[in-house]
């Protein structure tokens, strides 16, 4: 797969996507209308969380329903420190990845063990449990969730008490998300992962254990899950351990399979959908009947089932319109 | 004697009390093409997992290059030097064909957890994986995905993606399974090519392949060895005979 290849409309497309997002401030300030720079924060960040989903997901074939706990446990590493007054942006940071990638190791470790419908149910379990943990702790809100008064503080580096300056850190984050997972499907490792998932029994007879290299992958994914955590928790300033409900994995997993399961820039389509869907759709279903927005999931369902029997390769499949196979 | 390179010694699986290999012993030479043959059902394929390692057997000894290897994990086997084709063809049929060799290749060049240089662009995983391509005639089709060539094109690549890893075994499962003529004799000189190069074991079905190939062929029949010798021999063995016929009651 190449990067950049002029003549292919996807590559086009997706510059014109980031020309958008990097020209949302000054329009938000045009119009005078920060709700849309809040939405357009919150997007990049669930896509950073999708492109790390993706990973494993699209390119190893490890269908985990239990992303979003490494999402809650970035956030908690920005929020339990700021709690204690400690803001330093850096060892946040370094927290939140840290601690997702030892998370990732220990229960990786024994979820990979398993495979298909067991690997889902085993992520699911795993991240349930941490979920449970942050709600029994009271010092932290419990399900109360706990309020971050204070955004990481880099110093003189940057100031993320700006909005701009943390959506356009954030933008900034999503393009190397992708870049990485851009060169780290094409490197070696990339591609004994991508053999794992299309014919695993075959790569360990070649001479591979794909066990170390699919946990290698996990931990990968999951530290930059991590990162887009804390990257939300400053978004947001506000955490409770509901963002990393098995809900919250299902929405990951939704915005990888809309957007195109195993393509780069699909699970960032796939987080825009989601996103705009919601309010689309509430807004149709009110100007038809008063009240009739609460139902919006109907319609969302039915297009859902539409991409995944239609859309093969999702929307980034779409952008795909000149090359029939 | 040239050296022997796989010594297999009274080698025993059963499947809930069925014996499919029964006390089995055989070896292979250097340089040699040794094939089994048997009757279906006659535990081939049973050996040749018990040998590839993705099968454990209950007793006996697999001795490879004087190391035993009757407990190693198939990987390690595979990076010592015994490289597996399968009967049903296991490739990956989402890459190229290109890049299933390389990553044959790749398996034994060191470990892979190397997370940002282009693996397409490493000239020592693509030009190996070329070469390997050629010997089996399938250079042409290299930027091909593997789903779609044919069955016989898959054949070939299972062969290019077991020499790729340069062993010093080969372990043939039926090659030739499910080709049409043509395609057999394409196979056959293949590995007429190989010969002499790389000491093969070969389980096959064809008999005309395996007599134009085989310097020694072992019958194998309900798991059991009941003979070891060259073409000739065994073409004159009547217990052979009978076993292929049928007839072994009466």
């Amino acid at each position: 797969m190449n990067l950049v290849s002029l003549s292919a409309p996807r590559f086009w497309v997706y510059l014109a996507l980031l020309v958008l997002f990097a020209l949302v401030p000054p329009i938000t300030q045009w119009i005078d209308n920060s709700y849309y720079l809040d939405i357009a924060n919150r997007l990049v960040v669930l896509a950073i969380a999708a492109v790390s989903l993706n990973l494993i997901l699209g390119y190893g074939g490890m269908i985990s329903f239990g992303h979003a706990a490494y999402i809650g446990i970035g956030a908690y590493a920005v929020g339990i420190p700021a709690h204690y007054d400690i803001d330093n942006g850096f060892l946040q940071f370094a927290i939140a990845i840290g601690a997702s990638a030892a998370f990732a190791l220990v229960s990786g470790m024994i979820c990979l063990r398993t495979r298909g419908v067991n690997f889902i149910m085993i992520t699911m379990a795993v991240s349930m449990m941490v979920f449970y943990g942050f709600v029994s702790i009271e010092e932290y809100g419990g399900d109360d969730g706990l309020t971050i008064y204070y955004r990481s503080n880099f110093g003189s580096l940057i100031d993320l008490s700006d909005d701009v300056t943390l959506y356009y850190l954030c933008l900034a984050s999503l393009v190397v998300a992708v870049f990485i997972v851009y060169r780290i499907i094409n490197s070696r490792f990339g591609m004994v992962i991508q053999g794992a998932k299309g014919n695993e029994a075959r790569m360990q007879s070649l001479g591979f254990n794909t066990y170390r290299y699919k946990l290698a992958c996990y931990v990968i994914s999951a530290s930059m899950c991590g990162f887009a955590g804390a990257l939300m928790g400053n978004d947001t300033g506000f955490i409770s351990p509901e963002m990393m409900d098995w809900t919250r994995s299902g929405e990951l997993i939704f915005m990888v399979v809309f957007g195109g399961t195993g393509s780069l820039g699909g699970p960032v389509l796939g987080a825009g959908a989601f996103l705009l869907l919601e309010p689309v759709l509430e807004g149709l279903l009110n100007a038809i009947k008063e009240g009739a927005e609460v139902y919006w999931h109907i319609p969302f369902g039915i297009i859902l089932i539409c991409a995944v029997l239609f859309l093969r390769g999702g929307l980034d499949g779409l952008l795909d319109w000149r090359r029939k196979r | 004697m040239a050296g022997v390179i796989l010594e297999v010694t009274d080698l025993y699986k059963s499947f809930g009390g069925v014996a499919a290999t029964d006390h089995v012993s055989l070896d292979v030479r250097e340089g040699e093409v040794h094939a089994i043959i048997g009757p279906n059902g006659a535990g081939k394929t049973t050996l040749i997992s018990q040998l590839s390692g993705s099968l454990r057997p209950d007793g006996g000894r697999v001795v490879f290059r004087g190391t035993d290897i009757t407990r190693m994990p198939p990987h390690k086997r595979a990076l010592g030097g015994l490289a597996r084709s399968f009967q049903i063809t296991s490739i990956v049929h989402e890459m190229t064909i290109r890049d299933n060799v390389a990553l044959s290749v790749q398996a034994h060049a060191g470990h892979s957890y190397r997370f940002w240089g282009n693996a397409r662009k490493a000239k020592k995983l693509t030009e190996p994986a070329m070469e390997a391509l050629a010997q089996v005639g399938l250079a042409e089709k290299a930027g091909e995905l593997a789903r779609n060539v044919s069955h016989g094109e898959h054949r070939q690549l299972e062969i290019a993606m077991a020499l790729a890893a340069n062993p010093t075994l080969l372990l043939l499962d039926e090659p030739m399974a499910g080709m049409g003529p043509e395609e057999s004799v394409r196979m056959v000189e293949i590995l007429s090519g190989l010969k002499g190069s790389k000491s093969m074991l070969l389980i096959e079905h064809d008999m005309d392949a395996v007599f134009s190939l085989a310097d020694r062929i072992t019958v194998l029949v309900y798991g059991k060895v009941i003979a070891t010798g060259t073409p000739d021999e065994i073409r004159a063995n009547d217990d052979v005979r009978k076993a292929y016929l049928g007839d072994e009651d009466g």
